[in-house]
């Protein structure tokens, strides 16, 4: 029984290398010696598909956590997860994170001298639906400066992380937002070598997930590794 | 009738305040409720180039019961499922850069072919200086299977030993994650 479809690899120029020295962090924690290529067993194409624990509605509205309203922009976030063969990936987790309107995380770590809000923390879980589709709620988060370089800044990002069907499709991200323009000098940006891949971590504004007098909508599809076999229906 | 493929989004970095965005229920404690097998600790240092701790690294990890079955519609192997045991596990690095996971010694599970591939751990480490996660695993050197694992086999001798933990206590086992340097652990191409 043991022998598994495996998912494909890793997508040439979609993904990054570990180490890629204008993001100085990775100096010290890329692997030196070569990787060990691993064919898919049954342990890869497994993965946590239960047990993520109970998700409320409130997981997806990071403005209504607090018993005030957060400062910023108001946005709704939404799109689907998909597999590479444009396959919806339903009842999957995806947590996302940020730091507020002003760039500040409540991380205990977070330094930068900007303030906190009390009304708003910056974390929230989605279960995708039958069609992949995630929605969530929040305030657009602001650019912090970080200590890679001289002036460097972190272009508006929201983390995500997904799961998807097996532990070989895990995936954590970053979204971004239309035009920002500080994606020219972000190494972790720029650290996707092929340009069209880079911009599908760019969101784009949607008018029809827009919301009078309330919100605006972005779109963000999220697309993980899919099956090699060609699908033999449709 | 061929379909255009999706391109991947591409992986970023987990990066440094990731804490507060990514509980979980359990978090580094895999035992929820009644389980079969023999319930241990997995512990160990996570340490960069330079042989500094990191404690900034997130690990998770995903394995079989102690009947050597995932919790997942893909094994289809007839063998029960513990109601209180999922086995996935997630654990942020602390000051000194360890990791802990409370959970139960995985059972064989089937390999390509007729293998039997030794009981272990899938482990992805995420952080901050890491634009992609990495993957490898943690075995135990006390599983006579080790010297038939067909994926140990494909790594080079002398590096095996960075995949197997130690046991140091009746029911502890201990293994660092040296991410770069002198005793590098073994990553994977995936
Ligand atoms: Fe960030």
């Amino acid at each position: 029984m043991a022998d598994v479809i495996p998912y494909t690899r890793e997508e040439k120029g979609a993904q990054p290398p570990s180490l890629y020295l204008p993001y100085k962090s990775t100096e010290f924690r890329a692997p030196k010696q070569p990787l060990v290529i691993l064919p898919h067993t049954l342990s890869e194409v497994t993965g946590p598909v239960y047990g993520h624990g109970r998700v409320l509605p409130i997981d997806a509205d990071l403005t209504k956590q607090h018993a005030g309203e957060p400062l910023g922009e108001r946005i709704i976030v939404s799109g689907r997860v998909l597999d590479e063969n444009g396959r919806p990936v339903p009842n999957t987790l995806v947590e996302v994170w940020q730091c507020n309107a002003a760039g500040r995380y409540i991380h205990a770590r977070d330094q930068h001298p900007a303030p906190l809000d009390p009304n708003f923390s910056g974390a929230g879980r989605i279960v995708t639906d039958a069609e992949g589709n995630y929605k969530f709620t929040t305030i657009k988060p602001g650019a912090y400066p970080w200590r890679n370089h001289p002036n460097a800044w972190r272009p508006a990002h929201i983390h995500f992380s997904m799961f998807g069907p097996s532990f070989i499709n895990r995936l954590v991200t970053q979204m971004y937002f239309p035009g920002d323009p500080l994606f020219a000098f972000d190494p972790i940006y720029q650290g996707i070598p092929d340009v069209k891949a880079r911009e599908r971590m760019v969101s784009r504004f949607d008018m029809d997930t827009t919301i009078p007098e309330w919100a605006l909508g972005y779109k963000f599809d999220i697309v993980l590794r899919g099956r090699d076999a060609t699908p033999m229906e449709d | 009738m061929s379909k255009k493929r999706l391109g991947q989004t591409p992986s970023q970095t987990v990066g440094p305040f990731f804490h507060f965005g990514l509980p979980y229920e359990g978090d580094s404690n895999l035992i929820v409720g009644d389980v079969q097998g023999q319930r241990i600790v997995v512990e160990g240092k996570v340490t960069d180039g330079a042989g500094e701790p990191v404690p900034d690294v997130m690990i998770e990890i995903w394995q079989a019961n102690a009947a050597g079955k995932y919790d997942h519609p893909e094994d289809t192997q007839d063998k029960p499922v513990d109601e209180g045991f999922h086995g996935f596990g997630r654990c942020a690095t602390d000051n000194d850069g360890i990791f802990r996971f409370n959970t139960v010694k995985p059972g064989a599970v089937p390999g390509p072919g007729n293998s039997l591939q030794a009981p272990h751990l899938v482990t992805f480490v995420f952080g901050r200086g890491m634009l992609k996660q990495l993957l490898t695993r943690i075995y135990f050197e006390d599983e006579a299977h080790n010297a038939n694992d067909p994926v140990l086999a494909l790594v080079p001798d002398e590096r095996r030993g960075t995949l197997i933990a130690r046991k140091i206590s009746p029911s502890t086992y201990a293994l660092n994650i040296v991410l770069q340097g002198a005793g590098e652990t073994v990553f994977f191409d995936y």
